[in-house]
């Protein structure tokens, strides 16, 4: 059967065309034949994988709690290492989003990119590869392979088409990530050592002792809390994500972080379920200072990327608070709300995080300033780019109809049933992402024209307005429409549930 | 003594033919044809590496009266270095001829050189292993002199020489006092004789052992016994500096084996406190140090230290897996070495060395499939996935933690992170920095094709390691 190896196709088509890219080569002249045919075959390799990947939708078993799409080859022998991939509930909606959004970012960066074009793409389809591996490698060592192998495009990405302070924003957003990651490694290596083989699934069977539960959720917890980026260690994705140029910023937010939810979700939690309920108190108490604190944060930003980036760090906090919720919460009154919540989350974050990063970017490509005060009265200029980004700032506030609204509903739904003050304090985002995005929206957009420079601006070109427009439509349909994809996650939740509520000591 | 003696040795002494041969033919040779002898000592080393294969031995042979032994781990570590000093003499040679220094000697002195290292890695008694070693310091003492006008090379040459006398003497001393304890120069008898008698186990082989692991430690350029290793780097001509750095980590690698594995075995729970602590300062001290230069050889020098460290801590282990993965790793290792010192030697031009990191700066302007080479190698370094400096990593880490080395392995893997700074570094400036010098590279179409193939070894060995993993573990468990 072709769905046999779906997966692999997947992986590997986008970097076969990213190694064919690198290979073609730029010839220095970004208007030039080549660094045209360059854009079109990125931009048909990201399709034909998106299209494969509505098969891979298409084929999908809802009712299925286990893996579908297996692949299962031996690939280090001495390691007992396998090259062993499958999706379910939680990996495939991930998987989707990340084939979505990357042909919008090939769009996205057509015009805009003028240096090395072929190489930009080719990282990009590098990434798109690496980050699918992600979401379906099943053995430890091949994610951990992914893992990391996903930050050498991503360093080069904000290294080299990046703002003023490139070189500060990557190496620090390099060494920030790699730093998270060797703990897993070494708690992957100590998992191998105890169950011979790097298989997530004897990970998740072998019984571990409280200390050793502990120890390996801290491990894991600062290789996800730094991708998530969860409050203390969030400091390098406002860099990252003001120096990286719009495309990088948008796979930033729209998938890279959320490797660290589903590090979560896959990892730590049926791992070291213990570890994981004895550490609950901590991740929510986490999950809440993000919401709260970096809320404010956000509020006082001058920098539209460093605000949005901000917001990313707040409504990820949603994901990490609905993931933990469930010690809280009895068992028999929907403990999965607040985990479906989270996933939704995760996907809706991934919309509207990178529609936005694109709102940005498309005044970026015509102003070259990121700052709010250079803007004003946008709206009166560009009335349809207005349009849009007044949608999404909606949507980023938790709208309902859009799709932050769900995801956010159901993880706030289940604080209450945890605890008042959590939610509470998870509710406050309604207000506080409410502000800080609105009044984002009001100084750029509204007003009086500010400047002589926004008097000249000119409205979308029809490949902004495409892009803007499909991810408005699917903004909408998430928030209007969520069953498809909560239908796809929850067989897969409530089978996690199961897991996670046996003790493994 | 019998013929099947001089098979065993058939590889050494085809090489030592080879040698007087070239080195005769070469006084015959103008200077504007010195280019055959470097045919001629490519074809001596083809040769060689028939030989060695030729008469790969299927069982463990013990030969001439015990002083020498060829097994599966010697046949390895000399294919390896067969082939090293092979690419070694290739990027050389472009090299040496635009910069008036091709001379007969530099390939002389290069097969010299691996005639030692062949010695060092099939002895199976301390003299012999002291004849390799010499054997092989000599030609490298006066490899590193081979420009002799240029001041720095001379004066790292001198100070490779003296501390290089040091560190023999000190392993002579050892010697002679492990040769007085056990009563015999031979590895297998020394381990039969400590395993009869485990009263011999005390103080006075401590003491000689001691002298044995500066030796060797001074030989692999560990700390505290490293101060030679970055200046000599420096101070050596670039395609001397890729020699030292490949080919003698491996013969290095054999020494270790066969005096503290092979013969003292059975003293392991003494020296590998000792090899510990060397370990841990290589590591740290050589991750550290190699942030503040700004000489790309020097850098290399101290990641070397560093590397060197991760070697020794994996033999601290003491199992078959902690063996398996210091042959991985050094076998890994001296692959990206040659490759980085390879592209170190392809920006340089006649009058001109690229030493500096700042030379790297606008790599990925003046030559993008290089530059992505040595991304390639600086990542696989780096221990950054799917690249092969990953799984070497990988495996030293899952031996120590094997036994029990939690925080070791915690160390490790922190010290990788400060690593990844200096080689991050180098690809910022390729990738991230413009050079007012956009000089072509300069390079033959061999050269080019070969360096390609030893960059492009690091990525392939990361993505498909099974048999490099399945032969080191063979090897080792022989």
């Amino acid at each position: 059967m072709l769905t046999n190896y779906l997966l692999s196709f997947l992986i590997w088509l986008p970097v076969v065309g990213g190694l064919a890219l690198l290979a073609i080569g730029d010839d220095g002249d970004a208007e030039s034949s080549q660094a045209g045919l360059m854009r079109k075959a990125a931009l048909a390799f990201t399709i034909l994988t998106f299209l494969a990947s509505i098969g891979l939708y298409l084929a999908f078993d809802n009712a299925e709690p286990g893996m579908q799409f297996v692949e299962r080859v031996l690939w280090i022998e001495t390691f007992n290492v396998w090259y062993y991939l499958g999706v379910d509930g939680i990996s495939a909606p991930l998987i989707l989003l990340t084939t979505f959004i990357t042909p919008l970012v090939v769009i996205a960066g057509w015009d805009s990119i003028k240096s090395r074009p072929a190489q930009y793409f080719a990282a990009f389809l590098i990434l798109e590869g690496l980050m699918i591996g992600v979401f379906s490698a099943l053995d430890g060592l091949l994610f951990y392979v992914f893992w990391e192998a996903m930050l050498i495009p991503m360093f080069l990405i904000i290294g080299v088409w990046g703002g003023e302070r490139r070189v500060y924003a990557t190496l620090k957003f390099f060494l920030y990530t790699f730093l998270g990651s060797v703990l897993m490694l070494v708690a992957f290596i100590y998992l191998y050592l105890q169950t011979g083989g790097f298989n997530l699934f004897s990970f998740m069977n072998v019984p571990i002792g409280m200390t050793a539960q502990k120890l390996i959720f801290l491990a894991f917890l600062v290789a996800f809390a730094v991708k998530v980026p969860m409050w203390p260690v969030h400091t390098w994705l406002p860099d990252a994500h003001v120096e990286a140029p719009t495309g990088g910023s948008v796979i930033l937010a729209a998938i890279m972080l959320k490797m660290g939810g589903y590090g979560f979700v896959r990892l730590s939690l049926p791992i070291v379920p213990d570890g994981s309920a004895y550490f609950s108190g901590l991740m929510i108490a986490l999950s809440l200072i993000a919401i709260v604190y970096i809320g404010f944060v956000a509020l006082m930003q001058k920098d539209m990327k460093k605000l949005i980036a901000y917001s990313s760090i707040a409504h990820m906090g949603f994901v990490t608070l609905g993931m933990f919720l469930l010690w809280w919460i009895a068992a028999d009154t929907g403990a999965g709300l607040g985990m479906t919540g989270a996933m939704v989350q995760m996907i809706s974050h991934g919309l509207i995080s990178g529609a936005m990063f694109l709102c940005v970017g498309v005044l970026y490509d015509r102003m070259h300033s990121r700052r709010i005060a250079d803007y004003g009265g946008v709206a009166n200029t560009m009335p349809v780019f207005a349009s849009f980004m007044v949608l999404f700032a909606m949507a980023n506030a938790g709208l309902p109809g859009t799709s932050g609204f769900v995801g956010e509903f159901m993880v706030i739904i289940a604080s209450f049933k945890a605890n008042f003050w959590f939610a509470f304090l998870a509710a406050t985002t309604l207000v506080l992402g409410a502000a800080y995005t609105l009044w984002m929206v009001k100084r750029v957009l509204y007003g009086e024209v500010a400047n002589s420079n926004v008097a000249e601006l000119k409205d979308l070109n029809s490949r902004e307005f495409i892009v803007l427009a499909i991810l408005a439509a699917s903004v909408l349909l998430v928030g209007l429409w969520p069953a498809p994809l909560v239908d796809m996650m929850n067989t897969t939740i409530e089978q996690l549930m199961q897991q996670v509520g046996q003790s493994k000591l | 003594m019998n013929w099947m003696d001089y098979i065993a040795a058939a590889p050494e002494m085809t090489l030592l033919g080879l040698i007087c041969a070239v080195m005769i033919a070469d006084l015959f040779i103008e200077n504007e044809n010195r280019i055959v002898t470097f045919w001629l000592s490519m074809a001596s080393l083809v040769i060689t590496a028939v030989v060695l294969y030729a008469t790969a031995p299927e069982v463990r042979t013990v030969v001439f009266y015990g002083a020498y032994v060829s097994d599966p781990l010697s046949q390895v570590l000399k294919l390896g270095a067969v082939v090293l000093v092979g690419v070694s003499f290739l990027y050389a040679r472009d090299y040496l001829r635009a910069n008036d220094l091709h001379k007969g000697e530099y390939y002389l002195l290069g097969l010299f050189g691996l005639l030692g290292m062949m010695i060092m890695m099939s002895a199976n008694s301390l003299l012999t292993m002291y004849l390799g070693l010499e054997t092989l310091a000599l030609s490298m003492y006066a490899l590193v002199a081979i420009d002799r006008h240029n001041v720095t090379s001379a004066e790292s040459a001198m100070k490779y020489f003296v501390l290089g006398a040091i560190a023999s003497g000190a392993l002579l001393y050892g010697i002679s006092w492990v040769y007085g304890v056990t009563g015999s120069l031979q590895f297998h008898e020394i381990a039969a004789a400590l395993d009869a008698n485990p009263g011999l186990n005390s103080l006075p082989l401590w003491f000689g052992l001691a002298f044995l692991i500066v030796g060797i430690a001074f030989k692999f350029g560990a700390v505290p016994f490293h101060m030679w290793l970055p200046d000599v780097y420096q101070g050596a001509r670039t395609p001397v500096t890729l020699y030292l750095a490949t080919a003698p980590k491996l013969a290095a690698l054999a020494l270790l084996f066969r005096v503290l594995v092979d013969g003292l075995g059975s003293l392991h729970d003494t020296w590998s406190t000792m090899i510990m602590f060397v370990a841990v300062l290589s590591i740290l001290v050589g991750n550290v140090i190699a942030i503040a230069q700004t000489n790309i050889k020097r850098m290399l020098g101290y990641s070397t230290i560093a590397h060197v460290g991760f070697i020794l801590l994996a033999v601290y282990t003491g199992t078959d897996a902690g063996y398996a993965s210091a042959l991985f790793y050094a076998l890994t290792y001296v692959v990206a070495a040659a490759g980085a010192f390879g592209i170190v030697i392809l920006l340089s031009r006649r009058g001109y060395d690229a030493e500096l990191l700042s030379d790297f700066k606008g790599l990925n302007t003046r030559s993008p499939w290089f530059a992505l080479m040595m991304l390639f190698l600086m990542f696989s370094m780096a221990g950054v996935p799917p690249f092969v400096g990953f799984l070497s990593k990988l495996y030293v880490i899952s031996a120590v933690l094997e036994i029990g080395g939690t925080g070791l392995a915690i160390m490790m893997v922190l010290a990788s992170v400060i690593g990844a700074y200096y080689y991050l570094r180098v690809i910022w400036y390729m990738y991230f920095e413009e050079n007012e010098d956009k000089a072509v590279l300069q390079a033959n179409t061999d050269t080019r094709v070969v360096l390609s193939l030893n960059s492009l070894a690091v990525l392939a060995l990361g993505i498909v390691p099974g048999w490099l993993l399945a032969l080191c573990v063979q090897v080792v468990g022989w």
